[in-house]
């Protein structure tokens, strides 16, 4: 691979707390190689902040291999940037060429407050789980793994949504910050197996409940959501969603 | 000083007679028993779900703003189980076999045998909690081989199995979120024990949102803070993983055992400048079908596609005629180093050597267009029909190389170079998992028990999820069954306060150094020290340079570091610069460890101890022991060992020729 | 769970829109098939016995209720979730994601909804009042004709009186009609999503399906006022 190095001009959103007003700041970055990762060309503007005796720029990050969902940047319009079905962690520099202005914003949903810079509380994910993201089992209870045959496809789908990084890009892209996608990817993963299905119909309920209660939009179908999400979820995950919660609350005593 | 409490008895009755003597709690008590858990990966979650089951009250703490982040997500290859239900003859010995063998005979037998045996009920419990494990089109469990073993017992869900896996522990640790049983602390991270009576009663613990420092009281606390592979800088951890936690627990009277056992995996992205932040792991399934090689010649120029195959060393192949490819990950990464090192290394920086797929893609091809019966395939056909073998295969890996590199690898070989993946040292526990201090225990990673020398692939997965949902429920009631008559401490006890006072000295102290260095500088410097002098090879003169470097290095950092913000803020420079300091300090105490063991064995290579043609070689007369070190003031440690009785296992030398 | 909780959770609050879709669906089939009939040749005599059945039949006038209810359903959903929907984000984006994650015409239902509705209250005016209310007050009553000895509303030649000579108005009828079929473009296969479609072999006959009729039937109905104004008919 041909590499090559570049200057780059930086819009940022830059924000002390989540109470303050936020607003966005210029910087340049010079010499940046295109063997880069997006956040180490962060790291080296950070290192140049810090000896310029600015505050460095917040952002979550973790792993850095695109499986850990800490990562959340607003590139240029998209969240994690131009790459399909990739995280802000994994885009590398030679997305970009020299002299290219990137605008780098936070996710924005009121149900993900700012609490930084670009680091935003996505706590609101975690309640969800709590209201019924899970299959009640105590440690120590379980029957044999192999006792309930699962067919593959049933159990290749319920993986294919349980790939889910919770990293919320889905909230980020949908225009009505809904939460939708990553619901239905955790009531999908679950329903599609024999051992979810006995809090089948609450769970959903539930989740759909913290969910509204969270303050996320309702879903219009745009697939924004799942044009962005870097494990490529998809949105047939919310028609299930849509046909659990139906039959769920059709049937509730 | 310490003692292992290894119950009495034969080795397969060990783990039943404990379990069927150790002290309980009622259910009454359990409610008033409080305890703090410190990481929720693997372990930590694990853990906490099954105490929150149980009923203690518990307190689960994690830096990351989800324990969903924790690092055990990115665990790609599997989880190993003694379920035998390949036929293949595999058994709860034989795990527990190759585990000791691959540890390089530098583990406990007692806590090896127990994690074989409570293997298969890790694997029933996450298919009860709907981990998506792949399976046949029969409907049952799929395995796979990994490396260092002759069955098929590793379970996965693709490339992702420690993502399910923890997703798994996650939920049912926000079931006892939801239920009122486990309080969760994210965005929060442990800096000090506090010991009241000798025993661990505590901890102090900073929001980072908001700088404040906190006072949380335990009967008991849990260290599942994971490994410390990141004082080399370059490692395949997360950004975030730290040593702090164990390090707190070391200074406050814990032992810090094998510190300088460190894995080194063979199949990772290669550096690519000054810049790099991590490195990224290709799983070790790649060796299955990838044939590693450098050039003839030093200093090759050439493009590997100009390079012809008889100017081609593919040196695994040629040194180790038996096991080939598929040697242990120690094995492989010294000799890409040493290839590296004379001078054969291939791409820009010259650190690191071709996996070649060409002629796996020829040989699937060729079977395709058998099974189609076509005689007359050209080339480009066969080349056509092996690539989308290997694709499907591979897929997710060859894209993910693809990303982070932008070269193809269908077209191009992969270039790989070994990096810093695990560590099998940790705070030394006993058979109940408790440290030295009463009170506080260490699962996964963060411990040393289970690994030896060297960790086999798919048993980290494994370790913690056993530590945490099979063992510690168990020995933990042992302890706390006379923690009954305790009441939980108020934290406005002295001890509460004097602790926090020892971290908001250090933490003002920091801030008010105000040099020119960023914390990061500091980091990368300790990196590239700790990996030139105390890595994938090791000798006396290149360890105590090191330890001299790291003393002046540590003199510097408290000297001239500069940390921007303040302290009643989120301020990701001081977590971080919190976080180094105490990397330095372990760092000096690996070279300690690795200069003290005069051999080589597993992970540690101590260049004066090889066999005439380069193997490791190991002293069992003098060093089959594991040491243990015990914090004795700035940088100086006392050393206790703690001998391996090998019972069951005799010890032999490791031969893959 | 309440009939309230359904009803007002987010997936409740889309259902509605969905069942009232597939039902206005329908409804929009039943049209164009009877407003078809202006096409046969005859002067206009199967269209006006069609409009007279639709209008005199006790069934189809029952259906008139639950179509009216239908759509003030959908229009008052539709506005409430519009609104809600953009109250989660205060702070928007500098730059928007716009056409790269989805279509233009998926992320404006509301205005496309908007148009069609300023459409409807006009064609309300033109057709549904004077044939249904004709009389009253100072309402503009329908001419009648004779078939059979039989009398009949002449909504033939209102159509004609409506649209022939009125470039203006069969721009505006045209137009929404366009509006209709982006609305249909999306609001079609919406629909079946919101109704819990997730097999993909299905989801995608519904999806070709929802494109042809979001051409088809606007095409029918945009081709009256111009066959109109042409004087095809």
């Amino acid at each position: 691979m041909e590499h090559y190095t570049m200057n780059l001009n930086l819009k940022v959103w830059r924000q002390q707390n989540a109470a303050a007003k936020g607003g966005f700041k210029l910087y340049r970055v010079e010499n940046i190689s295109s063997e880069m990762s997006f956040l180490e060309m962060f790291d080296v503007l950070n290192e140049q902040l810090i000896h310029d005796g600015e505050d460095p720029i917040t952002f979550d990050h973790d792993c850095r291999e695109g499986i850990c969902g800490s990562c959340s940047m607003y590139i240029d319009g998209k969240p994690h940037g131009p790459w399909q079905a990739n995280t802000t962690c994994q885009l590398h520099m030679r997305a970009f060429k020299d002299g290219d202005t990137i605008v780098v914003e936070p996710w924005r949903a009121d149900s993900f407050p700012v609490i930084k810079d670009l680091m935003v509380d996505r706590t609101a994910f975690d309640r969800i789980i709590q209201a019924g993201g899970y299959i009640s089992v105590n440690t120590g209870n379980a029957v044999d793994g192999n006792s309930l045959p699962i067919p593959k496809d049933d159990a290749d789908a319920s993986f294919a949504a349980a790939m889910c990084i919770g990293c919320g890009a889905c909230v980020a892209a949908c225009k009505n910050s809904s939460a939708m996608l990553f619901v239905s990817a955790k009531v999908a993963h679950l329903a599609l197996l024999p051992q979810g299905e006995p809090e089948r119909r609450s769970r959903v309920l539930n989740m759909v409940a913290q969910m509204d209660k969270e303050g996320f939009g309702a879903c219009t179908n745009t697939g924004a959501c799942e044009a962005t999400c870097p494990k490529e979820i998809s949105l047939s995950n919310i028609a299930r969603l849509n046909q659990e919660y139906t039959l769920a609350s059709l049937t509730a005593k | 000083m310490l003692d292992a409490k290894i119950p009495a008895g034969t080795l397969d009755d060990k783990w039943t007679e404990y379990k069927g003597h150790c002290k309980l709690v009622n259910p009454a008590n359990k409610r008033k028993l409080e305890i703090i858990i410190v990481g929720t990966g693997l372990a930590g979650a694990s853990a906490a779900a099954s105490l929150g089951e149980l009923g203690y009250k518990v307190k689960a703490f994690c830096f990351q703003d989800s324990p969903r982040r924790a690092h055990s997500i990115a665990a790609q290859g599997g989880i190993n189980a003694a379920k035998n239900y390949q036929n293949d003859g595999d058994s709860v010995f034989r795990l527990f076999y190759d585990t000791i063998k691959g540890g390089d005979y530098r583990s406990r037998e007692s806590n090896v045998h127990r994690l074989s045996e409570v293997s298969a009920s890790i694997i029933d419990q996450c298919v009860a909690q709907g981990v998506p494990f792949a399976r046949e089109y029969g409907g049952l469990l799929s395995n796979r081989s990994f490396g260092g073993t002759q069955v098929q017992r590793t379970f996965y869900a693709a490339g992702q199995t420690g993502q399910q896996l923890l997703i798994g522990a996650y939920q049912a640790l926000e079931r006892q979120v939801a239920l009122g049983n486990v309080k969760m602390y994210s965005r929060h991270e442990m800096l000090e024990i506090v010991k009241i009576d000798g025993k661990a009663q505590g901890i102090i613990a900073r929001d980072l949102v908001s700088g404040k420092l906190e006072r949380h009281f335990g009967h008991a606390v849990l260290l599942c803070s994971g490994g410390y592979g990141n004082v080399f800088y370059l490692s395949t951890n997360a950004m975030g993983s730290n040593v702090t936690a164990a390090w707190k627990a070391h200074k406050q009277g814990a032992t810090f055992a094998n510190p300088c056992f460190t894995q080194i995996h063979p199949t990772c992205i290669p550096v690519s400048g000054d810049h790099q932040s991590k490195l990224t792991l290709m799983s070790e399934s790649l060796r299955n079908d990838g044939r590693i090689w450098v050039p003839k010649k030093q200093g090759d120029t050439r493009k590997a596609s100009d390079i012809p195959e008889e100017e081609r060393d593919y040196y695994l192949e040629r040194r180790y005629p038996a096991f080939g490819n598929l040697v242990p990950r120690d094995v492989a990464s010294r000799a890409a180093k040493e290839r590296c090192d004379e001078g054969y290394g291939v791409g820009s920086s010259k650190q690191a050597v071709y996996l070649d797929f060409a002629a796996a893609i020829i040989r699937y091809g060729k079977i395709e267009v058998g099974k189609e019966g076509n005689d007359h395939a050209t080339q480009e056909e066969i080349i056509q029909l092996g690539k989308d073998v290997v694709k499907e295969k591979y897929g997710n890996l060859f894209d993910m190389y693809e990303k982070i590199t932008g070269e193809n690898p269908y077209e191009i070989p992969m270039r790989i170079y070994p990096a810093v993946h695990y560590t099998m040292g940790g705070l030394w526990v006993d058979y109940e998992l408790q440290t030295n201090v009463p009170g506080l225990y260490s699962l996964g990673e963060a411990n040393f028990s289970d690994h030896g020398a060297n960790r086999l692939g798919a048993s980290a997965l494994m370790q913690g999820l056993a530590d945490g949902y099979f063992v510690i429920p168990y020995t933990i009631g042992n302890y706390l069954a006379d923690e009954i008559y305790n009441k939980a401490v108020e934290t406005d006890h002295p001890a509460f306060g004097s602790a926090e006072k020892e971290v908001s000295d250090r933490i003002n102290r920091l801030m008010g150094i105000k040099g020119k260095q960023s914390v990061e500088s500091f980091h990368k410097r300790l990196g590239k020290i700790m990996w030139e002098k105390c890595g994938m090879a090791r000798n006396a003169q290149g360890l105590q340079e090191a330890i001299a470097e790291i003393q002046a290095l540590k003199k510097e950092f408290w000297s001239d570091v500069r940390i921007p913000g303040n302290i009643a803020e989120m301020n990701p420079e001081l977590d971080k610069a919190n976080r180094v300091a105490d990397f330095i300090e372990l760092g000096e105490l690996m070279c300690k460890d690795a200069l003290n063991r005069n051999e080589s064995c597993g992970g540690h290579f101590r260049e004066e101890y090889q066999t005439p043609d380069g193997e490791a070689l190991r002293d069992d007369k003098d060093y089959m022991y594991v040491a243990a070190w015990e914090y004795a003031g700035d940088s100086n440690w006392n050393l206790h060992k703690e001998p391996l009785n090998y019972e069951v296992i005799k010890p032999t030398q490791r031969n893959y020729k | 769970m309440t009939w309230k909780q359904v009803f007002t959770s987010s997936i409740g609050k889309k259902l509605v829109m969905g069942f009232t879709g597939i039902f206005l669906i329908l409804f929009l089939i039943v049209h164009v098939g009877l407003n078809a009939c202006i096409w046969v040749p005859d002067g206009g005599e199967t269209f006006n016995k069609a409009a007279h059945f639709m209008g005199s039949m006790i069934v189809p006038r029952i259906l008139e209720i639950g179509l009216f209810a239908g759509f003030f359903l959908h229009i008052i959903q539709g506005y409430l979730l519009t609104v809600q929907n953009r109250s989660k984000r205060s702070v928007g984006y500098a730059v928007d994601y716009g056409n790269r994650g989805s279509k233009w015409y998926s992320r404006s239902m509301g205005i496309l909804g908007t148009l069609i509705l300023l459409f409807l209250i006009m064609h309300i005016y033109h057709f549904w009042t004077p044939s249904r209310l004709g009389g009253m007050w100072n309402i503009h009553e329908l001419g009648t004709v004779m078939y059979n000895g039989k009398e009949y509303h002449d909504l033939f030649n209102e159509m004609r009186i409506v649209f022939a000579g009125n470039l203006v108005i069969v721009i505006v009828y045209v137009l929404g009609c366009i509006s209709l079929g982006y609305h249909l473009a999306h609001g079609f296969k919406s629909a079946f999503r919101t109704l819990g479609v997730h097999n993909n072999r299905y989801f995608d006959m519904i999806k070709a399906t929802g494109y042809a009729f979001a051409i088809i039937v606007p095409l029918a109905f945009a081709m009256m006022p111009v066959s109109y104004y042409l004087g095809w008919v």
